[in-house]
């Protein structure tokens, strides 16, 4: 106790010399907060528009599909077995036709992917219940990415040319009855929604589908013959891969400036017992051990980072809190960059994220100030009562 | 005076029963056309959004089930090589120093942005053993009397289910093909001009094709210099020709 208190009058007594390094460690904890949260936010945004979007609570694959690999899509469509067709029509799951086409905007060619829908399912977010619209030309739902890309206009007609089953070509013109807005590029960008029955029977596969999205507040994992579940753990695999990816690469910054806070605490600390030998040979020769003077020292050092959690928080708690409240936009088309990403991202700021930062600055102060403090216990109390260089 | 009312009453029958089938048109034209094997030098002309591209060629043919294509102009496609066998086909290209095997849906990309698919290259349809041919009018096309020779898929496994071609009613040979899609949607035209006589055959030196569901002028295929059932070394119909 004694130690804490000698420490903090030290510090206090040391003045702009401790303030400013205070200041750095605090800076450096608010970063390391907001940086942490911005990207948690992003992970929790992302997650949770890519289930309302896409994957729902999982998918039932036809076995020989893989949405990475072009050329299965031609063989992965098969008769819906009984058990998803009463999920389907108990609206638990959602069948879904997958198919290739090209699009014609204008005059211009462009590949892109049919994907066969019912308007009247609820399992995932993409408004479908619009494919139900009435009107001489086929009527499709596409995305903001790919409306941009075909510069295509909501009530805009173009026509659409694909292969059914037995690779005969077709060519029909379709009408584009709803434009929406989503941050899931996979669900959007070159993706085309048409109604389900319309697509079997373009493709002459009637009663067929290529995938199941299995609905949020769904359990359904069973195991049927022909269909492989993919749970939503493995469909978000790579956004996971991509978030620990950017926490590791965003730790290199802070990296940097922890070790520049710390650079400074050492500093602090050297200089410190350079010039208080005097001070140092007072405490041992009225009675301190060595031991007690170094925890004395050490608990100075350490110190900087509590008054940092005080000055932080005085600064970065309305810091925080506000970009909680308003977000942090994101640059113009980095929405454009292929991965689940909104215009506006929310931090998360978890009381885990918060607490072991401080545990984590606190405990790399301790060390960095205990080691130039070490040296105090090799030294001789009457040269330092003399303030003789040691 | 019967005798003569009997012929009058008989030339319209005469006359159509020398109308040939739609299936005999095209084996007339298979028979003015097909060659045991073709060397040819030719130009593609790709009309494009912005630009014209013109590329250069030498080709050796074996029927229609072989062929090797060796670009040679520009200085961008020069050297690139194509081999096509049956159903598989090959591109080396000289900056990646690779042979790559077109397949799958690569098939359906443009020939070197021409209106031209590499499965339209690819293409071996067989007429007359996948389509129902059918004589359904005639047309003047380019001042030549033509018959207009319709053809219906007879199976559900081909590419295109109605194709329409306009046949030169003396010389055997088309002057212009349609490609129309299940919905009657006219999906591909190509139109042929410059028609010489070459040995013993009509042959077009000049070729138009045309996404008709693409904007622009189509792809001019230009023939400088073909011969025919020259004899060829069947080294150049292997992979190791490419490289």
């Amino acid at each position: 106790m004694l130690a804490i208190k000698l420490a903090y009058r030290n510090l206090i007594g040391a003045g702009l010399r401790t303030w400013l390094n205070v200041f750095v460690l605090s800076f450096t904890y608010i970063l390391i907060i907001w940086q942490y949260g911005v990207i948690d936010g992003w992970n929790y945004q992302a997650k949770f528009d890519m289930q309302a979007w896409e994957f729902g609570n999982g998918q039932y694959w036809q076995r020989n599909y893989d949405p990475y690999d072009y050329f299965s899509f031609e063989e992965s469509h098969a008769a819906i077995p009984e058990l998803l067709q009463k999920a389907t029509s108990e609206g638990i799951v959602t069948p879904i036709l997958i198919s290739q086409g090209t699009i014609y905007p204008d005059g211009r060619l462009q590949s892109m992917i049919l994907r066969g829908i019912s308007p009247n399912q609820k399992v995932i977010a993409i408004p479908s219940a619009e494919l139900n619209t009435k009107s001489e030309e086929i009527p499709v739902v596409i995305g903001r990415r790919m409306a941009n890309s075909c510069k295509l206009k909501q009530g805009d007609i173009t026509t659409i040319r694909w292969r059914d089953a037995n690779g005969t070509f077709d060519a029909k013109e379709v009408k584009v009855v709803k434009i929406f807005n989503c941050d899931v590029p996979s669900v959007d960008a070159g993706q085309m929604y048409i109604s389900l029955e319309k697509l079997q029977e373009m493709m002459q596969t009637p009663g067929e589908a290529t995938m199941f999205v299995v609905g949020e507040n769904s359990a359904m994992k069973d195991s049927i013959s022909g269909w492989k579940y993919k749970s939503i753990d493995f469909l978000m695999k790579d956004m996971t891969e991509l978030i620990k990816m950017k926490k590791v690469g965003g730790s290199i910054f802070y990296f940097i400036l922890l070790l520049l806070a710390m650079l400074a605490i050492f500093d602090t600390q050297v200089l410190s017992i350079f010039r208080r030998q005097k001070e140092i040979g007072t405490y041992i020769a009225m009675g301190m051990t060595r031991k007690q003077v170094v925890g004395l020292f050490t608990v100075e050092g350490a110190m900087h980072a509590i008054l940092a959690v005080i000055v932080g928080a005085v600064y970065g708690v309305p810091f925080l809190l506000w970009q909680m409240k308003i977000g942090m936009t994101m640059p113009a088309g980095s929405d454009d960059m292929g991965i689940p990403i909104a215009k506006t991202i929310f931090p998360v700021y978890g009381a885990g994220l918060v607490i072991s930062t401080i545990l984590l600055v606190l405990i790399i102060t301790t060390i960095v100030s205990y080691m130039p403090a070490h040296k105090i216990s090799k030294m001789n109390p009457t040269d330092a009562i003399k303030g003789k260089i040691q | 005076m019967k005798r003569l009312a009997l012929i009058l009453f008989l030339i319209p029958t005469i006359i159509w029963a020398q109308e040939p089938t739609g299936k005999e048109i095209l084996e007339r034209v298979d028979k003015n056309m097909a060659a045991k094997s073709t060397i040819s030098t030719s130009k593609m002309v790709i009309h494009g959004a912005r630009q014209t591209r013109t590329i250069e060629a030498k080709s050796w043919g074996m029927g229609d089930k072989k062929s090797f294509t060796e670009y040679l102009s520009p200085a961008r496609e020069k050297g690139t090589k194509m081999l096509k066998l049956e159903d598989e086909l090959w591109i080396y290209s000289p900056s990646a120093d690779r042979i790559i095997k077109i397949s799958g849906h690569m098939l359906r990309q443009s020939l070197m942005g021409s209106d031209l698919s590499y499965e339209d290259m690819m293409d071996n349809t067989e007429l007359l053993e996948d389509y129902d041919a059918g004589v359904i009018g005639s047309e003047i096309v380019d001042d030549r009397n033509c018959w207009i020779v319709e053809l219906q898929a007879k199976t559900a496994e081909v590419n295109y289910q109605t194709r329409k071609i306009w046949v030169d009613k003396n010389r055997y040979i088309p002057l212009k093909e349609e490609l129309y899609a299940k919905s009657g949607k006219l999906l591909k035209k190509t139109e042929l001009f410059d028609i010489t006589k070459m040995g013993n055959r009509w042959y077009p030196k000049k070729i138009v094709f045309k996404d008709m569901l693409k904007k622009g002028n189509g792809t001019e295929f230009i023939i400088d210099k073909i011969e025919f059932d020259k004899k060829i070394d069947a080294y150049i119909f292997t992979k190791a020709s490419l490289k």
